[in-house]
């Protein structure tokens, strides 16, 4: 007789996937949002424990800043050829050409900031009212009091203060015509947890997170991939590195880190012994010490 | 880590009521002026849950204790508005893990102004713990918090008697604190309260035993969260599954396939039991239980599943799955403790939304019993029901909820009220019984 039991990772993906279902009965016209990077990828693995053998009660969207690793491209088109669901993307480039978003310019100049522009234009065009993300409350101080479900108005911006009570595992999904809501089932995994989940399932993963040699620089205290997309001058010095990334974001703004970890399981246990946040590693963050707040509350993921 | 006392747990086979959670989900109960701040900070910086760049953090902050040590409340502020003002106001949610337990901590505000926030973090909670600042004892908020801890049903309480260091470490003031504290849990309905003496601000008792007071031979607060049992009921007479969605892929290949998913809310479920579908009435046999690829005979409360029925009933999202042996009440008039969470106070005229499970119905709050006093206890006979305000209840569905009472499952018992106007989850109800 075959009985389960509930450890901590089975107990973890019941709740996401109980909030999974609650999306797909809840709203209209829900999207999950995918970057290409674990987290993300973690949620479709999600989805389809969630609503297979049916099919997903929702696209996949990508917001593309065009300045993507090469590798979370090819990952993505790779899995949605797999999983043969719906792909939605959102230029950055587009909104920078129609004169909605403008390019930064000097040395630190990335289009992560944009994407906030493309994520609401897309959002807007397909009438999206629930937008399914990977954010995870052990990221940083301002998403500890994120709720799993997360009302936005219609510009995007998050009211901390205006945060609805979330009480025992029933969500709130009602919204007025405009607002949306954005949905984190994995809230309450930590970093450990999405990479212990990831080795039981035998999740593939874009090469980029495992230890590679690479050509970086070192800009404020931190290794960047060298790329035509980084600002570059005389003053940065090209090396060889062996690196892997802890998070996938945009070239310009996600460091790398010095790694050996070549497999899974070194991951593991360099997270176990890492002294330093996943966050740590992206400079987006250390702007201000309300970096984050101020950036979700103008309408970031 | 550090050295720990080892308590094995004996093994759970073919013990059906006593299933363990890896997962402790507390609260913390207590104001600023209680060190509650000061204690998460404690166990999140002595176990080791605090990385380098937010320890940096930490200490290049400007904000240090009298005695110029970090100042670890710092580690549970979250807002912007919130460090401004030097206050918690809404519930923060803290994660660390030991080798034995991974915990979530639900960081809410003890003020009376802020009791939708505690409602909001001890509706998930498996255990609270209640502070109590040992200079001052058993006060007023400490009657409400327990009051609180009591309607939402916490399993699990710890009072951890603070400040010891500010009364000597006396084992006298421990016990009389531990003796007032009985009575008024007696007043308020609570078991099972485990006393710890504490200072967080030193450390004495919080992941290390204190060297401080020997009298006490307990559990440091770490060690009894690790060790506590945290049971859940897995018997078939309480089986629920809210169905959340049906799988239905209609492919030539899946032509019949029609699956109704959900997480089992309590109970068990096994292949082969005959179920009933609420509010229809109509009953089943459970031909097939279903996790992604796997097919267990017997699936669990908190597992997310898909379940197949001999007959082809209708079903949708809004109905409950029930064992057919132990039915739950089914009713649209129902006497329930409301908490009320908004600033707009409740208007018995108006129509609301009731969300029970996966059910959303239109409702009227149709009387007011009475309020209680959450400081003293007493009964208030004002109808004037206002943010904060708890009180007993009777309200009216549109259609039947099947419900259990919240004080014997809770997991079937808790409802949230929704004003149609703002969208807005403006109740907590914790329903009671069919009135008839």
């Amino acid at each position: 007789m075959s009985k389960y039991r509930l450890d901590y990772l089975d107990e973890l993906e019941a709740e996401a996937i109980y909030i999974l279902r609650e999306v797909a009965g809840q709203f209209e016209k829900p999207a999950l949002l995918f970057s290409g990077g674990k987290d993300s990828i973690t949620l479709v693995r999600l989805a389809e424990k969630a609503f297979r053998p049916g099919k997903f009660p929702f696209p996949l969207v990508h917001i593309d800043t065009g300045h993507n690793f090469a590798e979370t491209i090819a990952y993505r088109d790779k899995m949605i050829e797999r999983i043969g669901e719906k792909l939605i993307i959102g230029h950055v480039q587009d909104s920078i050409d129609a004169g909605k978003a403008i390019e930064q310019t000097g040395k630190n100049a990335s289009r992560n900031a944009l994407q906030t522009v493309t994520l609401l234009d897309t959002i807007a065009a397909n009438q999206f009212d629930a937008c399914i993300g990977g954010a995870r409350r052990d990221e940083e101080k301002a998403r500890a009091k994120e709720r799993i479900f997360s009302v936005r108005d219609e510009f995007g911006q998050w009211d901390p203060k205006r945060q609805r009570p979330e009480l025992w595992d029933i969500y709130n999904g009602k919204i007025h015509k405009g607002e949306n809501v954005r949905v984190f089932p994995i809230s309450n995994w930590t970093e450990l947890d999405v990479w212990n989940y990831i080795r039981r399932e035998k999740i593939e993963l874009p090469s980029i997170y495992f230890a590679h040699q690479r050509e970086c620089i070192t800009r404020n205290g931190q290794l960047m991939a060298a790329s035509p997309f980084l600002n570059m001058d005389a003053e940065d010095i090209i090396e060889t590195r062996n690196v892997r990334f802890r998070t996938v974001g945009d070239m310009t703004c996600t460091a790398a880190v010095e790694s050996y970890a070549f497999e899974i399981d070194d991951i593991i246990e360099e997270i176990s012994n890492s002294k330093i946040s996943e966050r740590g590693a992206r400079m987006d963050d250390k702007v201000s010490e309300a970096a984050m707040e101020d950036r979700k509350k103008g309408g970031y993921f | 880590m550090k050295e720990k006392k080892h308590i094995p747990n004996p093994s759970q086979e073919g013990i059906r009521h006593h299933i363990e959670m890896d997962i402790l989900k507390f609260i913390t109960a207590g104001s600023v002026d209680d060190g509650k701040s000061t204690l998460i900070g404690r166990l999140l910086y002595d176990s080791e849950a605090i990385l380098a760049d937010q320890l940096e953090a930490l200490h290049a902050s400007n904000r240090k204790n009298d005695d110029g040590s970090i100042d670890l409340a710092i580690l549970t502020d979250g807002l912007k508005a919130e460090r401004e003002q030097g206050i918690t106001i809404d519930v923060a949610y803290k994660y660390f893990e030991t080798d034995k337990r991974k915990f979530i901590i639900a960081d809410a505000p003890g003020h009376i102004q802020y009791t939708r926030n505690m409602v909001t973090g001890a509706s998930n909670a498996g255990l609270a713990i209640i502070l109590i600042d040992a200079r001052k004892g058993v006060v007023e908020q400490t009657t409400r918090h327990s009051f609180l801890v009591s309607l939402l049903q916490i399993p699990q309480v710890v009072v951890c008697i603070n400040k010891m260091d500010m009364v000597d470490y006396s084992e006298d003031v421990f016990n009389r604190i531990v003796a007032d504290y009985k009575k008024l849990a007696a007043k308020v309905n609570i078991n099972n309260v485990t006393f710890i003496p504490v200072s967080a601000l030193k450390g004495d008792n919080i992941v290390y035993p204190s060297i401080n007071m020997g009298w006490y031979l307990g559990d440091s607060l770490l060690s009894h969260l690790e060790n506590v049992s945290i049971k859940i009921d897995d018997t078939s007479a309480h089986a629920r599954l809210p169905v959340q969605w049906v799988v239905r892929p209609q492919t030539d290949e899946l032509h019949d396939y029609r699956g109704y998913a959900g997480r089992v809310s309590s109970g068990a479920f096994r292949v082969g039991d005959s179920v009933t579908v609420l509010p229809s009435g109509f009953s089943s046999v459970i031909s097939k239980l279903e996790i992604f690829d796997k097919h267990p005979q017997e699936v669990l409360a908190g597992m997310s599943v898909t379940v197949h029925l001999q007959d082809n009933i209708d079903i949708s999202r809004g109905d409950i799955i029930v064992n057919s042996a132990g039915r739950p009440q089914l009713s649209n008039l129902i006497e329930a403790d409301l908490c009320w969470m908004d600033t707009r106070p409740l208007d018995t005229t108006l129509t609301y939304l009731v969300q029970h499970n996966t059910k959303t119905v239109r409702c009227k709050i149709q009387e007011i019993l009475y309020k209680v006093n959450i400081n003293t206890l007493e009964k208030d006979y004002d109808e004037d029901f206002q943010l904060n305000d708890i009180g007993r209840i009777v309200i009216k569905t549109a259609e039947p909820l099947a419900f259990d009472p919240y004080q014997l499952n809770k997991a079937n018992g808790g409802a949230i009220i929704i004003d149609s106007r703002t969208n807005v989850t403006v109740g907590a109800l914790m329903l009671r019984q069919s009135v008839d």
